[in-house]
């Protein structure tokens, strides 16, 4: 028995030494599809087969076009979707099997960034109110404490002088001030973990990079590890160590962040950072090579590699029948596609 | 409840609201005063009342009020009492002389001014005497302005005697044939009779016959006119039921109204967030519902169970909850269930109910208080037919008895106008008072009705 134990906790240490904080394993989300409200006619593969490794203090980001599943991937880690299959383990413990009072712990344990910051907040509560109902919810009944905690979030946030903005509702703030409550919302808990489901792409482009330093600092100054999800590859290396490319409910390229952008291995990533528009004045003359088509049906999945069809290296008899297994051609670096047998 | 405070201060913008609360905030000062004038247990004493309580009131005659809008005025009803001290509409003089050792003799004058251009309905005489053998001996007489004094009975009197002036033979007889009403009150020997005005005198002469033994008197009149609002069949004074039927509608229509759409509103959330079968199960029992017939429900249970305001407002919140407004509730709530705070909320570990009460809810509240508001008189009035309608608690006094009594004996066919138009003006005025109220609200929390 102790044997085994300390073969898991060896195994749970990942790279450079730091310990595994979320583990997802071969997960699966499926929902039903469902006839006249009766029988069912098939499942919308939302997350198809996702395992990955999130250290301590790690930052990753989530890549892909819309309809690829990473929302589905982000509300499962965040409990609010039940996995189909596989699972997903937070600190040793998975998340299936935790309880109520373990689950609610969890979701103290982890921040959750929202796209829409107007819509994150709810309309008919003042700042200190919102950010009070976490604390109220998991149990810190003293006053004192709860005011004590809110001022110090609202200026790990920046929201200077705290006294302005504690009584002002949601529509009396900048989108920029909104988001940055939401920010506070998701780290007053302390959280060990942050989920942000593309925290800037509907905020004005001055405050873009504003808000993505104030994250990058907060997870540099609480050691916080950090799922970061987009579709937009330009804002990724102010971030991520590593990156997951999604396509079609698969994660189909793994790699750092450095090895990822300068060399792309699977087709697919390499048609997204084509895509991509940095602010550069040679991109201006470039032309864009999009890949053809359009994402897969989630219903009925291709045979085979899900990207063949738009995939200009297909090798015809092998990408559409067989599933890519994930191959890793660079140490660190790993990539579901068959031309890197 | 910021925005709350925000939208009663627009409120006032609106001339109409203003009006209505004015009426809303009456209606409620006239519930406080019925309340604290007139205690429960006061005001079902005097409603369940008969004679005995009302003697002082003629039957069916309208308030006294009607006279400012006539040329000549009606009678007004009164009563003099010769033990008591104040007597508003005329004097009361008790003599009492002895006239050897056992005997004494008592004089009660009753003087009132008389100057009306019509005949009362009524002159009576309620009489107690004290003795313990020997009873006391009276004769009563009346004096007219003219100055002749007719004599009208000789009797010796009871603990309690009454004596009616109308129902005496032999007054009529010795006033020539004439009605006595007519006859006391008339120019003597005119034909049609013209009425004589002027300070009558009611004269009681009587004696005793033992020690301690003595007598008191009160005269009434029964006139054409009583009170502010007027007498029913059974001498009842209406301003009872007018008074306490506000506090009862107000109490009923504001319960009802309140207790039905915070129920429905909390069963709508609580459908669309759990959803699947308990979403489900609300819409099945709401579409039943909805074509069960309401009022023959009510009539049923009025008829074999009880008539209590309480139980049919009970019935009447039951029998709502699972109304129309479920439905329009739950496509707004389906509406908000997807919002992203939502999501946060759950991601942050609220829980079920907390979400529905402080996240789900708080968003409908706006939208909750004018159909509040609006939905008041409806029960109002519903509460005023159920009792039109036979149906009505038998123990309290409402407007919708009023009219029941009213249309049960033949009110407008008999002309008395004021016994169905006095609660039927309330009902109106509050359900007015609510409409002005509620359209306003409904203008500044549904932005889009408001006008240019």
């Amino acid at each position: 028995m102790a044997e085994s134990d300390i073969q898991v906790k060896e195994q749970r240490v990942g790279i450079d030494g730091r310990p595994v904080l979320l583990r997802i394993e071969n997960l699966r989300v499926w929902f039903e599809l469902r006839r006249f409200g009766f029988g069912i006619a098939g499942h919308v593969r939302a997350v198809d087969g996702v395992s990955f490794d999130l250290h301590k203090g790690e930052a990753v980001a989530v890549v892909g076009e819309s309809g690829c599943g990473k929302s589905s991937l982000m509300r499962t880690i965040l409990g609010l979707y039940l996995p189909t299959e596989g699972y997903v383990e937070f600190d040793g413990q998975k998340i299936s099997e935790m309880g109520r009072r373990g689950l609610r712990w969890y979701r103290s344990q982890v921040g959750y960034v929202q796209q829409d910051p107007y819509g994150a907040l709810p309309p008919f509560m003042s700042v200190q109110r919102i950010l009070d109902e976490p604390l109220i919810i998991n149990g810190v009944s003293n006053k004192e404490e709860r005011a004590a905690r809110i001022r110090k979030v609202l200026e790990e946030v920046k929201m200077h002088p705290v006294e302005d903005f504690l009584p002002k509702f949601p529509h009396m703030l900048s989108g920029g001030q909104q988001q940055r409550v939401v920010i506070a919302r998701a780290m007053i808990m302390e959280p060990k973990l942050i989920v942000a489901d593309e925290p800037v792409s509907m905020l004005d482009a001055s405050v873009r990079v504003e808000i993505l330093k104030l994250l990058r600092g907060l997870q540099e100054s609480h050691n916080l590890s950090f799922i970061y999800i987009t579709h937009d590859l330009s804002t990724v290396k102010y971030f991520s160590e590593r990156i997951f490319v999604m396509y079609a409910g698969n994660l189909v390229e793994k790699g750092p962040i450095g090895s990822i952008l300068k060399n792309p291995l699977h087709p697919y990533t390499f048609a997204l950072m084509a895509a991509t528009s940095d602010p550069d004045a040679r991109n201006a003359e470039t032309y864009k090579e999009v890949p053809p088509g359009e994402p897969p049906s989630l219903v009925k999945p291709p045979a085979g590699c899900r990207f063949h069809p738009r995939c200009a290296r297909m090798i015809a008899g092998k990408c559409d029948v067989e599933i890519p297994p994930e191959f890793e051609p660079e140490p660190n670096h790993q990539v579901q596609c068959w031309l890197y047998q | 409840m910021n925005q709350l405070r925000k939208s009663f201060r627009e409120l006032l913008r609106y001339p109409s609201a203003i009006a209505g609360l004015i009426i809303v905030l009456a209606l409620v000062a006239i519930s406080i005063y019925a309340l604290i004038a007139i205690p429960y247990n006061e005001a079902i004493r005097l409603w369940r009342g008969g004679e005995d309580v009302w003697y002082m009131n003629p039957k069916n005659v309208p308030p006294e009020w009607i006279n400012w809008f006539r040329r000549n005025d009606l009678p007004a009803s009164f009563l003099l009492d010769s033990r008591s001290e104040e007597n508003e509409d005329g004097t009361v003089v008790k003599e009492t002389a002895a006239v050897s050792e056992d005997m004494n003799q008592v004089t009660i004058t009753f003087s009132f001014d008389y100057p009306y251009e019509s005949y009362p309905q009524e002159l009576i005489l309620y009489m107690n005497g004290s003795y313990t053998e020997k009873k006391p001996y009276v004769a009563i007489s009346i004096i007219t302005p003219d100055g002749r004094e007719l004599r009208a009975t000789e009797m010796s009197i009871d603990e309690a005697d009454t004596y009616r002036f109308s129902q005496d033979q032999r007054l009529q007889r010795r006033l020539r044939g004439a009605a006595p009403m007519i006859g006391i009150f008339s120019v003597p020997d005119t034909d049609p009779p013209v009425p004589l005005q002027g300070t009558y005198q009611v004269v009681l002469t009587g004696f005793t016959f033992e020690e301690g033994s003595d007598f008191d008197a009160r005269l009434v009149m029964h006139g054409q006119v009583a009170g502010w609002a007027g007498t029913d069949h059974r001498r009842r004074d209406l301003s009872v039921a007018l008074l306490w039927g506000t506090p009862l509608a107000l109490a009923f229509g504001l319960l009802a109204a309140l207790g039905t759409t915070v129920t429905t509103m909390i069963i709508a959330a609580i459908g669309v967030w759990f959803g699947s079968w308990v979403d489900e199960l609300i819409q099945r029992v709401t579409e039943v519902n909805l074509v069960l017939p309401f009022l023959p429900i009510l009539i049923m249970i009025g008829t074999f169970y009880s008539k209590s305001i309480w139980l049919m407002l009970g019935a009447t919140i039951a029998l709502s909850i699972f109304g129309g407004a479920i439905k329009s509730y739950r496509a707004i709530f389906l509406q908000i269930k997807e919002s992203p705070y939502i999501e946060a909320a759950r991601a942050y570990g609220a829980g079920n109910m907390r979400i529905i009460i402080f996240y789900l809810v708080p968003r409908i509240v706006p939208l909750l208080i004018p159909t509040l508001v609006t939905l008041i008189p409806s029960y109002v009035f519903l509460e005023a037919s159920l009792a039109v309608l036979g149906l009505g608690d038998p123990v309290l006094p409402t407007w919708g008895k009023i009219i029941n009594d009213a249309n049960a004996n033949g009110a407008l066919y008999m002309g008395q106008y004021y016994w169905v138009l006095e609660p039927a003006v309330l009902l109106m005025i509050t359900g007015l008072a609510f409409a002005l109220l509620g359209f306003a609200m409904d203008r500044i929390f549904n932005p889009r009705l408001r006008g240019v």
